[in-house]
């Protein structure tokens, strides 16, 4: 009989150690894809950055008197360059989408500049940006959603917080630009 | 995103059921090959099926390693820089990243008709390709419909069990063509040997093949590909969060008069996004087409 129990006992105590490493696993996974698909974000944040001073100088060449709007799309890139947290990016970017939409609204005005050959290239890799940033968006939030999702649900709940798994951000958009930014030709 | 996994998990499935198949029936007509060659010898009937063990092993590490470069270049497919099309690149490159699989190559088929696919073992040996005509026509949402559609086939694997479908029938319709051959032509030299029923039986069973193989072939491409074009078009539009974009690239494709024939045969039709042959219609058309109705498709889209 103590010899039964015994056994049980060590089952028991087997079933439970391998669920929390299985557990502890597929938590580790989920979390790492959360940074990968974040750094993909990353990435084409960064890459817009990089094409905006680019941008600005062709857009100076034919439209000096601008300067307002150029000023706010290189103070919304500054803040962009800060900003840390997921939630911070989200904002910066959302804003700098926004400066963007108009620097482009301004460049309507000048038939020469919407000509530039220079022009047409960084406003299509710029929309292209645009719309990967919203695509790597959408892939982060749904891994964010999944990694959450097994955080919360019963009873992976009472020991993900003490093994020190805490839930993401997503990264949310600015109401007006569910859509990627559309650049009229 | 779990029904992305779940059919991962069911291609690859089908692909090892598929790479099962090849081999059972070409070992199996190997046998029979061989057999016949050799006078009803029972030495032949194992021989033939080593041979074609061999024959088609080789094969299939071709068809492998090598199958999506093989399609891409009877196609026609050119590789493509992101210099010569920045348009596409940044569609295929946001797509990758919606899907969360590496960048396909692209590649451009120089034609006018409306049309595209993708091929590869696994998401990162892949390819997407589109007509030039294609790019022409389309605008941004809808090409980012199409392109997407294709990034699930990608994703979920598809292109896998699409690559050995097309290895699957070219093998099925050459190896019966041989048998054929073999049968009309008397590759067997004494016809006067006492056979026996057990030869007779083999006989009728070959020629059963023989029959049955050029249709078993085809249904197995159409069983492939039917529903798979629904689903694509469904995990398309989860991609884009847009399924008008594709229903009005599909609408546009359907009114195409010129469909892709010059660089489209039977062993490759079923990896296109629309069929592409259009001459045919009405019911049996309908039982024996690749592809579901476009019309059909475009319903189910404008229904999401």
């Amino acid at each position: 009989m103590m010899i039964g129990i015994g056994w049980i006992i060590l089952i028991v105590v087997v079933i439970v150690v391998l669920w929390i490493v299985l557990m502890f696993n597929g938590l580790v996974r989920t979390r790492n894809q959360v940074k990968n698909s974040w750094a993909q974000i990353d990435v084409q944040l960064k890459r817009r950055a990089d094409l905006i001073p680019n941008l600005i100088e062709t857009v100076k060449g034919y439209a000096k008197h601008e300067r307002e709007v150029f000023l706010e799309v290189t103070k919304a890139r500054t803040a962009m360059m800060k900003a840390g947290t997921v939630a911070e990016k989200a904002k910066a970017s959302n804003a700098l989408g926004d400066t963007l939409k108009s620097l482009f609204a301004v460049a309507e005005n000048y038939p020469q500049l919407k000509a530039n050959e220079n022009f047409l290239q960084l406003q299509e890799e710029l929309s292209g940006t645009e719309s990967k940033i919203a695509y790597a968006r959408q892939f982060y939030n749904d891994m964010v959603m999944t990694y959450n999702t097994k955080l919360q649900v019963f009873p992976t709940n009472m020991f993900a917080n003490m093994m020190g798994f805490k839930s993401e951000q997503s990264f949310e958009a600015a109401p007006a630009d569910k859509e990627p930014v559309k650049v009229k030709f | 995103m779990a029904t992305f996994f779940d059919e991962v998990r069911k291609n690859k499935l089908r692909s090892g059921l598929i790479i099962f198949l090849f081999f059972v029936f070409v070992l199996v007509v190997g046998g029979f090959i061989g057999w016949y060659w050799f006078s009803g010898a029972p030495g032949g009937f194992l021989g033939g099926v080593v041979l074609a063990f061999i024959v088609g092993g080789l094969y299939f590490l071709i068809a492998w390693f090598a199958g999506s470069d093989m399609v891409l270049s009877t196609t026609g497919a050119r590789p493509v820089t992101k210099k010569e099309y920045p348009y596409l690149y940044n569609t295929v490159e946001g797509l990758a990243l919606a899907a969360g699989v590496p960048t396909p190559k692209c590649y451009v088929i120089d034609d006018s008709a409306l049309n595209a696919f993708a091929t590869g073992r696994d998401p990162s040996n892949s390819a997407i390709v589109v007509t030039t005509g294609l790019l022409k026509t389309m605008n941004r949402q809808e090409l980012e419909g199409v392109i997407a559609h294709e990034m699930s086939h990608i994703k979920n694997y598809d292109i896998r069990v699409m690559l050995l479908t097309a290895v699957l029938v070219a093998v099925l319709t050459l190896l019966s063509d041989i048998l054929l051959r073999s049968f009309l032509f008397g590759g067997g030299r004494n016809r006067n040997n006492e056979g026996g029923q057990f030869q007779l039986i083999l006989m009728v069973v070959g020629l059963v093949l023989v029959i049955l193989s050029p249709i078993i072939g085809q249904l197995i491409k159409l069983a492939v590909s039917r529903k798979r074009e629904y689903l694509a078009d469904a995990n398309g539009a989860l991609l884009t969060r847009y399924p008008p974009g594709l229903a009005s690239a599909l609408k546009k494709i359907a009114k195409d008069p010129d469909p892709l024939v010059d660089h489209a045969n039977r062993a490759t039709a079923h990896l296109f996004i629309s069929t592409p042959f259009r001459d045919r219609t009405g019911f049996w058309t309908n039982l024996f087409s690749t592809h579901p109705p476009i019309q059909e498709r475009i319903k189910r889209l404008e229904k999401m």
